[in-house]
């Protein structure tokens, strides 16, 4: 049981040119893991995502979870957009059940467990348009979980948002992470946020998008931002980071 | 040491008394240029400057509203003209609905439909009026098609400029939460559309009361629209300009009614109000 990814190539089609955005990512990620996966702007995350959530299906490759191939939007991968992409005509409550009959007393249930579970207590009956970006996205998170996802998409979740709103989100997300057993992919562009969560973080360089190093994070949480291993891992990922750099000079397609 | 405290809190709360008791209320802003308007038009009237049959004075009118409401004679005009459009209005509006629903969604019957609605709309309501009643003559039937044609369009157009503008981001989220068709409907595609929908249908109902002026001052034996084109004949202005001020009212009362009904429904959206 885990997803595995195997994508061969990945390319968008312009007028004259074929733009190759990933090519060649092999990735096992075991059930309960949290991947984060980081890269530079335009290195492909959000592509890549959207193929493993089935948004896009024009790829060579196979995206495999739980030994189910994926071929189209399931609720089976619960995907968080960068914005919180809520209905603004319906409440915090109606947002979270969604398509589902919140007086069927088995969604009510769920629906009140999980607005417990992301600290929304007290804003139930709110509209999107009346509470913060953070909260906004605290509703999304528990829409898509509240559909019991096998994995948890989120592309960089927390990027629009403050520092104070995000440390609480990620260890809101943390917190959901180890109550739920649920497998996260997580894509951010924050050295530090991808450290914090991941057990893994998958390292991606650009042009193409290929997978550069994947470092096994092995921290207990909760962790801390200051703590020496930590600072250490730190250290391991700019490393990798530098080591790109040089080689995309080198091969003369840098900026 | 007291009495200061008080005093400040006195002189925090005044400028708020002060700035209530300047400031009046939004709903009796808008009768101050009527009053002055009517004041000034009895002025004119009363001192006879003008002929009565011109310009009649506004008390002349108060008085000839009261007796056409004593006599009952007002109602009955009233009630055929508000059937007449309601009427219009349901078949007009019943259609452009459907019709801008179905072309909304299917980008196939578009293609079939959309562009002779484009041309029937450009044609003025005025220039079919004759053919209605060369076909349908002067009785109900042309004065409810004519009403009908003329609040078929404002729905339609808005419905299907509704239905098309729902945000391509939040069908992604209706797909990776795995929608049904009917679904989609309930909770993404008709509720992103109802403020377009309900536009569609104020002026829809603006089109409706105003054929039905033209469709009554063109020939009929009842309504508020003969009862003006009647009082013209026997120069009773002042019954004329009654006909007009009930025109005015119910026209008034049920863009009002339509706006209490978006406000219920879009009560979700936090638009921008004006400045004071
Ligand atoms: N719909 C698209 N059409 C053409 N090119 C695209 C499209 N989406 C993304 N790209 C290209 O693919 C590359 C990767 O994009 P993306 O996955 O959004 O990167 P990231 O999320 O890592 O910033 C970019 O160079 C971008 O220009
Ligand atoms: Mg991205």
């Amino acid at each position: 049981m885990a997803v595995d990814i195997q994508i061969v190539e990945k390319s968008f089609h312009m007028e004259t040119t074929k733009n190759i955005v990933l090519n060649g990512i092999d990735l096992r990620i075991e059930e309960g893991d949290f991947l984060t996966i980081i890269g530079p702007s335009g290195c492909g995350k959000s592509t890549l995502l959207k193929i493993m959530a089935g948004l896009d299906t024009e790829y060579k490759g196979v995206i495999d979870i739980n030994g189910r191939i994926v071929e189209k939007p399931a609720i089976a991968q619960g995907f968080i957009f960068q914005e919180h992409r809520l209905f603004p005509w319906l409440t915090v409550e109606q947002n979270i059940a969604a398509d589902l009959n919140l007086k069927d007393p088995a969604v009510r249930q769920k629906v009140d467990d999980m607005i417990e579970i992301v600290r929304l207590k007290g804003y139930e009956k709110a509209f999107p348009s009346e509470i913060s970006g953070g909260m906004s996205q605290r509703v999304a998170i528990a829409r898509a979980l509240i559909r019991d996802p096998e994995v948890l998409l989120l592309d960089e979740p927390f990027g629009a948002l403050d520092a104070f709103t995000r440390q609480h989100l990620q260890d809101v997300l943390i917190d959901i992470w180890q109550k739920k057993k649920i497998t996260m992919v997580l894509v951010t562009h924050d050295i530090d946020e991808s450290i914090y969560l991941g057990t893994d973080i998958a390292i991606l360089r650009a042009n193409p998008g290929e997978l550069q190093k994947l470092v096994h994070v092995g921290l207990s949480y909760p962790r801390s931002r200051t703590d020496p291993s930590f600072q250490a891992i730190r250290q391991k990922v700019l490393k990798e980071f530098e080591k790109t750099d040089t080689e995309s000079y080198k091969d003369g397609e840098g900026i | 040491m007291k009495v200061d405290a008080q005093q400040i809190a006195y002189s925090n709360v005044d400028p708020i008394i002060e700035k209530r008791k300047r400031k009046p209320p939004l709903w009796l802003k808008g009768f101050v240029l009527p009053a002055v308007v009517i004041a000034v038009w009895q002025l004119i009237a009363g001192l006879g400057f003008v002929s009565e049959t011109v310009l009649p004075s506004p008390l002349l009118i108060v008085q000839s509203f009261i007796s056409l409401t004593l006599s009952g004679e007002i109602f009955g005009h009233l009630k055929i003209s508000i059937l007449r459009a309601l009427c219009g209005f349901l078949l007009g509006a019943g259609i452009g609905l459907t019709l801008g629903l179905i072309v909304g969604f299917s980008k196939r019957s578009e293609g079939y439909i959309d562009p002779t609605m484009q041309i029937l709309r450009t044609i003025p309501n005025l220039a079919v009026t004759p053919l209605f009643i060369l076909w349908f003559g002067f009785d109900e039937l042309s004065k409810i098609l004519l009403i009908a044609f003329a609040s078929f369009f404002p729905i339609y157009v808005n419905t299907f400029n509704g239905i098309r503008s729902v945000d391509a981001k939040l069908f992604d989220v209706a797909r990776v939460l795995e929608f049904s068709k009917g679904k989609q409907l309930t909770r993404l595609i008709f509720p992103a559309s109802l403020s377009s929908i309900l536009l569609g249908i104020r002026l829809s109902l603006g089109a409706a009361w105003l054929s039905l002026v033209v469709a009554e001052l063109m020939g009929s034996s009842s309504g508020v629209g003969y009862m003006i084109m009647d009082a013209r004949q026997f120069s009773q202005t002042e019954k004329v300009f009654v006909g007009i001020i009930i025109f005015g009212i119910v026209g008034k009362l049920t863009d009002s009614f339509v706006k209490i009904l978006e406000k219920r429904l879009l009560k979700w959206r936090n638009s921008f109000d004006g400045v004071n």
